[in-house]
């Protein structure tokens, strides 16, 4: 076995910083300082690791846990995620006061099988990687105290998960059967097509089922809204974001055999479609902004598969890049919703009128991010969308692009409502208590918007480090 | 031309960065002040623009990578199409300011600030040489007009702001797709690059369809303009004058700089279509303007009319049609933008655009009512003015492109005349209603009515020097489109034939 501890600090770091919480956790509720003082300093610091680990390379335990720059990049990008979610979740109106350190250490726990998610280049592997990252989650969801929705959230959660994971582990058991590998690497030279190894084909679209799951992608997605609505708005930042990028993660590892042309492909090309016309329609109706967010969530997923279906460096790259986007924009909006919802209600479209005047900065900063969302210039989302369009053009998918075009029409008017409602409407009488305006909130609206912004402007570094990783897969 | 800096660039982001200089300041009118030395500084900034060279070259060329493994780049530069479009939207910007001086008293501060946003995206738009940069600051523009018309705008301006961004964006999403399909096909996206090469027949008839809707809607053609009257009458004036003056220009200039040069045969095989729409918004909208009764909805139905004119003379492709084109879009902003900036002056003093609620200013406000009557003049083509210029041109081009194309615009030029006279006259000589007290303009109204007024003369009289800045351009344009437009072999595109063809290559390479 080889084994190499230097090369995976990060995994390594956030594996001692969940054991710091769980003996927070065990030990007496007065224990000074509480949680909250000191964990958005741990979060930031385990970013801080991960990014001096972005070059790291090698593969380890028995070449099951592969580091390249796929895995870092998004071990990167899940370690930022995992700051501003922390950071976010500090102030948590609804979370009961001795359950703080479980919380932290459960999502610490699913940022770690996260981030072990994205090294992971062997099936089992995989599959234990997503239980890890999965399970923590199944607990954390109904840590809402006083609302009845939140134990019917985490019931569906659960739920569909064993169902989905269910899914999985079968299929993973005839693509044992009929192939004689888990390795990625190993079963990229084994025939896809469905001619000839139809159990093959089979059972890898029922092992994905585990990855649409986590992703929410049609027809996997019943959970989302649900969920997103009956969680916590801190929580629902967590779970609408971090648990796609290993998701995507491994859905990238996977699409280095999926050719297009091949059956396979063409069926994640078909759900992407199903799935951002599902998400969008879906979300038009919607008046919960959480629900909104949710369905939205369900379309982006679709988006995402425009880039892996295209087969080539710059698909995955593109893929890549616009998940990275998608976790910064929805932070954003997330990061919004909470301090807006001071009390932790959920928020209604009718509870942002008035923004402009009562928070004019963070009205600004949902702005932002709703028509980077929308994928509008100069922000992230158009460009993360532009990377996606032009890789899967000419590759066989233009349909799909047009799919996700006219998609993109059809999403203005929900994310233009949310603008809407925050700038052209007058505040109601019960507008509910007054949003958090303090240098904290101010700080971290700004710092995301500007986020979206910036990289917006100027792709070119992080994309670029995205192409090496897509080609590091693809050689 | 060098001038030892980035003049193209300047002109983008100076409103930009003097836009984020207002989050420092509080006062409203501190603020006004602030907005209006900065629209003076971006007009100086533009003087090295002056030394253009009358030549059909790309000039004040800026060129550096974006995101080079994608190709996009950094490129702005103009020529003579849009050199012309660029000073308008820098003229208009100091107007704008003068014009809500006292119009716009809430959110002062945020109102200035989509003011410089909007211009700054404008002039984006018209240098960029660099499709997706183009596409950035086509669509970057949407966010700051959308805001104008939501928040600063009449009763129903809610309904009027949604309906024109979804429409606007609806159909620029589809030129997106275009402009991939053109770097895919062209391997660039830079635009003088990509009006070298010939695409083929089938790959032109979707790209153009695809940017024309984008373009049409935007102009607006008819039947896709049913957001501009909305979008015109909602909107606070400011707002009103840059949609008339500059965004309508935006559709037209992209006829002209992508759809003409890009896709010439396609733009040939639906030049008869595109005059058929032409010539239905030039009778529509004059029609449709006669019976109005709100001025504002007036004026915005004209401009669709007028717009006909505009896409009519570019269809024509010949010489005096894309001149009148290109000078016709000139004067409709100057013109139009006037007309709207005197509506605002109504409005303010009598808080209605009703025609019944304004009539007989002619005794109370002589000083209105000279400025109106010329512009009104300028409006229908009047000899003397620089409207007559630009319509002649394009009749001159419909008589020369067939005879019957210039007899079925002659009714679009006397309803014109028709529905200006009808409300001049009104407004002038009606029964007084509550004009009896209103005060004549004041040296502010004067200060940026005069503007606008000194460009209808001046150009009317004197053209020359104008079309020596469009005439090498359009000569190369015409020229270009001539050469290619021949090269690729017509072809009915029917999707079911193509799709029976491919059927039968895939069973062919089976067996």
């Amino acid at each position: 076995m080889n084994f190499n501890p230097v090369l995976i600090v990060p995994e390594l770091y956030f594996l001692a910083l969940v054991l710091v919480l769980l003996v927070q956790a065990l030990g007496p509720r007065d224990w000074h300082p509480h949680v909250e003082r000191w964990i958005p300093y741990g979060a930031g610091l385990g970013f801080m690791v991960t990014m001096t680990a972005y070059h790291a390379h090698g593969s380890m335990f028995w070449d099951v846990y592969k580091l390249d720059m796929m895995s870092q990049f998004f071990k990167i990008v899940i370690a930022f995620g995992f700051f501003v979610a922390v950071v976010n979740a500090t102030r948590q109106p609804t979370l009961e006061e001795g359950k703080r350190s479980d919380y932290f250490m459960l999502l610490g726990f699913s940022a770690l099988g996260l981030m072990m998610l994205s090294s992971a280049v062997e099936l089992i592997t995989v599959y234990l990687a997503l239980e890890l990252a999965s399970y923590s989650l199944y607990a954390v969801i109904p840590l809402r105290s006083r609302d009845k929705g939140a134990a019917e959230a985490a019931i569906k959660y659960i739920l569909f998960g064993a169902v989905a994971t269910a899914l999985a582990l079968y299929g993973l058991s005839y693509i044992m059967a009929v192939q004689h590998t888990t390795y990625i690497s190993e079963l990229v030279s084994k025939p896809w097509h469905f001619a000839d190894a139809p159990m093959a084909v089979v059972g890898l679209s029922l092992f994905l089922a585990g990855m649409f799951y986590k992703l929410a992608l049609f027809p996997f997605h019943f959970w989302c809204p649900d969920v997103y609505q009956g969680a916590s708005n801190e929580t629902a930042a967590y779970v609408a974001t971090l648990p796609k990028m290993g998701a995507v993660v491994v859905l990238v590892r996977l699409a280095a055999f999926l050719k297009p042309g091949l059956e396979i492909t063409s069926i994640l090309a078909v759900l992407g479609a199903a799935s951002m016309t599902f998400g969008n329609l879906s979300a038009l109706a919607q008046t919960d902004l959480k629900r909104i967010l949710g369905f939205s969530s369900v379309a982006h997923a679709g988006y995402i598969m425009v880039g892996l279906v295209s087969g080539s460096a710059e698909g995955l790259a593109a893929a890549a890049f616009y998940a990275m986007s998608y976790l910064i924009m929805n932070l954003l909006v997330f990061w919004v919703v909470s301090r807006i919802a001071v009390d932790g209600r959920n928020l209604r479209l009718a509870d942002l009128n008035g923004l402009h005047k009562r928070a004019p900065a963070l009205a600004f900063a949902l702005a932002a991010g709703a028509f980077a969302l929308v994928g509008l210039p100069p922000t992230i989302g158009f460009i993360g969308k532009f990377f996606l369009i032009t890789s899967a053009w000419d590759h066989g998918y233009n349909w799909l692009v047009i799919t996700l075009v006219v998609n993109s029409a059809l999403a203005i008017y929900y994310y233009l409502s949310i603008v809407r409602h925050a700038y052209t409407e007058d505040a109601t009488q019960e507008a509910g208590p007054e949003p958090d305006k303090g240098p904290f909130s101010i700080a971290g609206a700004g710092l995301l918007a500007g986020a979206v912004l910036v990289v917006g402007m100027i792709p070119a570094p992080l994309f670029n480090f995205a192409v090496k990783a897509g080609e590091s897969l693809l050689q | 031309m060098d001038f030892g800096y980035p003049v193209l660039t300047l002109l983008i982001f100076f409103p930009l960065v003097a836009a984020c200089g207002l989050f420092f300041i509080r006062a409203p009118q501190v603020v006004r002040t602030y907005t209006m030395a900065a629209s003076l500084i971006e007009l100086l900034l533009a003087i090295p623009t002056l030394g253009f060279q009358f030549n059909a070259d790309f000039q004040f060329v800026e060129r550096i990578p974006w995101v080079a493994k994608w190709g996009l780049e950094y490129y702005l530069a103009v020529d003579g199409i849009s050199i012309l479009m660029v000073w308008l939207s820098l003229v208009v910007l100091p107007l704008c300011v003068m014009c809500s001086w006292t119009y716009i008293g809430k959110r002062v501060k945020e109102f200035h600030f989509c003011l410089l946003f909007m211009t700054a995206a404008c002039v984006g738009v018209f240098c960029a040489m660099d499709f997706v940069l183009f596409y950035v600051f086509w669509e970057a523009m949407l966010i700051p007009m959308y805001l104008l018309i939501a928040v600063w705008g009449g009763d129903d301006r809610k309904y009027a702001s949604i309906k024109f961004f979804l429409y606007t964006l609806a159909g620029s999403t589809l030129l997106l797709a275009a402009i991939v399909a053109f770097r895919i096909s062209g391997g660039t996206f830079a635009i003088p690059e990509l009006m070298t090469q010939t695409f083929g027949f089938r790959f032109q008839f979707w790209a153009f369809l695809a940017m024309a809707l984008a373009f049409a809607i935007k102009v607006p053609m008819f039947p896709f303009h049913t957001w501009l009257p909305a979008a015109h009458v909602q909107a606070p004036a400011a707002g009103s004058v840059i949609l008339a003056a500059v965004l309508l220009k935006m559709g037209t200039y992209g006829f002209l700089r992508f759809c003409l040069p890009l896709t010439p045969a396609a733009s040939e095989y639906f030049a008869p279509m595109m005059i058929a729409i032409s010539i239905a918004s030039i009778l529509y909208g004059g029609a449709i303007a006669l019976g109005q009764s709100d001025i504002k909805k007036l004026i915005a139905y004209s401009s669709v009319a007028h717009m006909g004119f505009v896409t009519l003379g570019i269809f024509l492709f010949n010489m005096r049609g894309v001149q009148g084109a290109l000078f016709q879009m000139l004067n409709h902003g100057i013109i139009t933008g006037a007309l709207f900036m005197m509506i605002g002056c109504v409005y303010e003093r009598s808080h209605s655009r009703e025609i019944s609620h304004n009539m007989g200013m002619g005794k109370y406000m002589p000083g209105f009512m000279a400025f109106w009557g010329l512009y009104a003049l300028a409006s229908f083509g009047f000899p003397g003015t620089n409207g007559f210029v630009g319509e002649m041109l394009v009749f001159v081009g419909a008589f020369k492109h067939a005879i019957w194309l210039g007899m079925a615009i002659v009714p679009g030029a006397l309803l014109g005349a028709a529905y200006m006279f009808r409300v001049s006259l009104k407004m002038a000589w009606g029964v007084p209603g509550t004009a009896k007290g209103w005060k004549d303009l004041n040296a502010r109204e004067y200060m940026y009515l005069i503007v606008p007024a000194v460009f209808v003369l001046y150009i009317g009289l004197n053209p020359a020097i104008f079309f020596k800045v469009i005439d090498p351009s359009v000569q190369k344009l015409l020229k270009d489109f001539d050469s290619r437009r021949q090269i690729v072999q017509v072809e009915t595109v029917q999707p079911l034939e193509t799709a029976a063809r491919n059927l039968d290559s895939v069973l062919a390479a089976r067996q």
